[in-house]
C-alpha cells in the first residue's frame, strides 16, 4: 500500500495488498462483498502471523526463556494495538482477549449479569440486535427471570426512539449495537449511553460491525462495554475482544475457569487474578492477537477516517445506481441516504428468494450472504424470511458495484 | 452459466412459478409438520393424511427458495397417494440422489446418478449436489414428510 495517508484511497494500489482478491471463481475475478461476515486479510497480517510461529512461538505468560518472553510482550502489545484502536484510556486494565464478539458478549452476560441483575430486572436491547447480543439476555432470562425489553426500528430502519424515556424505566443494562449488520444503520450510542445514565443503566455496545468501519472512541460514545471481533477487521478468525471501564471489570467475576486466570488455587478454593486475566483462561490465541496488531496498524496506516469516507462514497454509489438501473425491482433495506448509514446493503430483487440471488451472483463472481443474517427479530419486524446481503469494505470499487447489479439483473431475467 | 442451468431447470423454475398441492389441510385430521432451514430462515409446512396405509392427501405450505420450494412441489405430487412403503422407497431414493456428494466430499461430484428412472420428474433436482448448501434446501420437506410419517407410525400401534 502505498503511504499516502491523506485525501481519497487509492483502492486500486489497496487492493494489491489482499492476495485473495486475486483469485478466481467460475473463471472470474472475486468481487468480494461479504465483509459483515468477515473481512479479507491484508498480506501483512498472514505476514505477521507467519512471523511470529516460525520465530517466536511460546506459551504466554508461563515461561522464563527469551521467547516466552517475547511471545508474551507481543500478546501485551496486542491488548494495547486493541485498546488504542477503539480510544480506551488504559488499555492494559481494560481489554480482555476473547474468541469473538459473540464471547465478549457472553462474557458480560454470565459475569455482569449473574452478579448484578436479578429477577424483575430489566435489559433493554433493540430491534435490531443480532443473535449475539440477544440470545445471551434470552438465556439470562430463563435463568432468574430477568425482563427483555425491545427500542423498536423505524419504517426508516432507525431506531425510534420516542420511546426511550418510559422504556428505560427500570432498566439496569442497555444493549446496543454501534452499527446493524442487516440494515447498516449507524445508531446514536452517545444519546443513547446519555439517555441510559441518566437512569442508572450501563451500556453495553455491539461494536462488531462499527470497530472495522467507522472511527471509534469509546470516551466520547460514552459506553460502557464494548465488544467487536479481529476477523471482520481485517484480522484473523479467532480472536475478538471485551473493552470494559476498568472499575467494572474489576468487580466481576470470571467467566471460564483454567490456567492463567487464578492467583492462587487450593483443593477446596481459588483466587481469581486480576483483570484482564482473570478473563483469559486457557491458553489464548497468541497468534491471532499478533495478527490483530497487524490488522490494526494496517487500518491506522490506511486511517478510519479515509475508509469512512471511501466507503460511505460507494454506498452512496451503489444506492444510486441500484435505484437507476434496477428501479423498483430492487429495494435496499435501511437508511436511503449515506448519512449514519454504513455499507451493508440488504436487498430483495422482485420476489426472487435471497438463496437464488446469491446462487445467481455466484456465478459472477460476487460473494453475498443470503438468509436472516443472525437478526431474526428484526426480520421479522421488516416482513421478510430472508435477505441476499452486499456489504463494503475498503478493498471495493465501483466495479464491484457494477457487477453485483449486472448479477441481480441476470437474475432478474432467469426468474422473470 | 451451465452449472447454473442445470441447477435451475425449466421443470424446476415451473414448480416454483407454480407450486402444486399449496396450502395447508385442516388439522386434524391432517397431520402437520413443520421443517425450518435455520442457515436461511426457509420453512415448510407439510400437512398430510394416511388412511389405509396409503398417503391420502398432502400439501405444503411456507416460504423458501426455487430449490426448497420446487422440490416440495416435485415431492408432494410424486408421493401423493402412494402407499407407505412406495413413498418410503421414494425417500430412500431421492435422499440417496442428494447424499451422493458426502460420499465424494474430497473428489469429484459424479454426474449420474444410479437409478434415475425411478424419480421421474424428481430427477431434475440431480444438479443441486453440485451446490452442497443447497441440499439442506432440496431436502427440507422430504425431511419433514419423513418425521411427519414417523410421528404418525408411533401415533398407531
Ligand atoms: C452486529 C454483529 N454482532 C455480533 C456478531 C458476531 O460476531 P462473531 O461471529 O465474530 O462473534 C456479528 C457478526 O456476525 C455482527 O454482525
Amino acid at each position: 500500500m502505498a503511504p499516502v495517508t491523506t485525501g481519497p484511497i487509492d483502492v486500486e494500489a489497496l487492493r494489491k495488498d489482499f492476495p485473495l482478491l486475486s483469485r478466481t471463481v467460475h473463471d472470474r475475478p472475486v468481487v468480494y462483498l461479504d465483509s459483515a461476515a468477515t473481512s479479507l486479510q491484508p498480506r501483512s497480517v498472514l505476514a505477521a502471523m507467519d512471523h511470529y510461529y516460525e520465530t517466536t512461538h511460546a506459551n504466554v505468560h508461563r515461561g522464563v526463556y527469551a521467547t516466552a518472553e517475547e511471545a508474551t510482550r507481543l500478546y501485551e502489545l496486542a491488548r494495547r494495538a486493541a485498546g488504542r484502536f477503539v480510544g480506551a484510556p488504559d488499555p492494559d486494565h481494560e481489554v480482555v482477549f476473547t474468541k469473538n464478539a459473540t464471547e465478549a458478549l457472553n462474557l458480560v452476560a454470565h459475569s455482569w449479569g449473574r452478579t448484578n441483575l436479578k429477577t424483575g430486572d430489566v435489559v433493554l436491547l433493540t430491534e435490531m440486535e443480532h443473535h449475539a447480543n440477544i440470545v445471551p439476555w434470552l438465556m439470562l432470562a430463563e435463568e432468574r427471570g430477568i425482563e427483555l425489553r425491545y427500542l423498536p426500528v423505524g419504517d426508516d430502519g432507525r431506531l425510534d426512539l420516542t420511546d426511550l424515556d418510559r422504556l428505560l424505566d427500570g432498566v439496569k443494562l442497555v444493549g446496543v449495537s454501534a452499527m446493524s449488520n442487516v440494515l447498516g444503520t449507524i445508531n446514536p450510542l452517545a444519546d443513547i449511553a446519555v439517555a441510559a445514565h441518566e437512569r442508572g443503566a450501563l451500556v453495553v455496545a455491539d461494536g462488531a460491525q462499527s470497530v472495522p468501519h467507522l472511527p471509534v472512541d469509546v470516551r466520547s460514545l460514552g459506553v460502557d462495554f464494548l465488544a467487536f471481533s479481529g476477523h471482520k477487521m481485517m484480522g484473523p478468525t479467532g480472536i475478538g475482544v471485551l473493552w470494559g471501564r476498568a472499575e467494572l471489570l474489576d468487580a466481576m467475576p470470571p467467566f471460564l475457569g483454567g490456567g492463567g486466570m487464578i492467583l492462587d488455587v487450593r483443593t477446596d478454593r481459588f483466587v481469581p487474578a486480576d483483570v484482564p486475566h482473570r478473563f483469559e483462561a486457557g491458553t489464548p490465541p497468541i497468534a491471532e492477537a499478533v495478527g490483530l496488531t497487524a490488522a490494526v496498524e494496517y487500518l491506522e496506516q490506511v486511517g478510519m477516517e479515509r475508509i469512512r469516507a471511501h466507503e460511505s462514497a460507494l454506498t452512496g454509489y451503489a444506492l444510486d445506481a441500484i435505484a437507476s438501473r434496477l428501479g423498483g425491482d430492487c429495494r435496499v433495506f435501511g437508511p436511503t441516504s449515506v448519512d449514519g448509514r454504513g455499507g451493508v446493503l440488504s436487498l430483495a430483487y422482485r420476489d426472487v428468494h435471497a438463496h437464488d440471488l446469491a446462487q445467481v451472483l455466484d456465478q459472477y463472481g460476487v460473494c453475498v450472504r443470503a438468509g436472516h443474517h443472525c437478526a431474526k427479530p428484526l426480520m421479522r419486524r421488516l416482513g421478510v424470511s430472508a435477505t441476499a446481503r452486499a456489504s463494503i469494505g475498503p478493498y471495493n470499487d465501483e466495479g464491484d458495484i457494477d457487477t453485483l447489479i449486472e448479477g441481480l439483473a441476470e437474475a432478474g431475467r432467469l426468474f422473470g | 452459466m451451465s452449472d447454473l442451468e442445470d441447477l435451475y431447470r425449466e421443470i424446476i423454475l415451473d414448480h416454483y412459478r407454480s407450486p402444486r398441492n399449496r396450502g395447508e389441510l385442516p388439522s386434524p385430521p391432517a397431520h402437520r409438520v413443520e421443517g425450518f432451514n435455520p442457515l436461511c430462515g426457509d420453512e415448510v409446512v407439510v400437512t398430510m393424511v394416511v388412511e389405509d396405509d396409503r398417503l391420502a392427501d398432502i400439501k405444503i405450505g411456507g416460504t423458501g427458495c426455487s430449490i426448497s420450494q420446487s422440490s416440495a412441489s416435485l415431492m408432494s405430487g410424486a408421493v401423493k397417494g402412494k402407499t407407505l412403503p412406495e413413498v418410503r422407497e421414494l425417500v430412500r431414493t431421492f435422499k440417496s440422489m442428494m447424499s451422493i456428494h458426502e460420499a465424494s466430499l474430497e473428489g469429484e461430484v459424479p454426474d449420474e446418478l444410479l437409478n434415475p428412472a425411478e424419480l421421474g420428474e424428481l430427477a431434475a433436482l440431480q444438479g443441486v449436489v453440485k451446490f452442497p448448501v443447497r441440499i439442506k434446501c432440496a431436502t427440507l420437506s422430504w425431511n419433514a414428510l419423513v418425521q411427519g410419517l414417523e410421528e404418525l407410525a408411533q401415533a398407531t400401534p
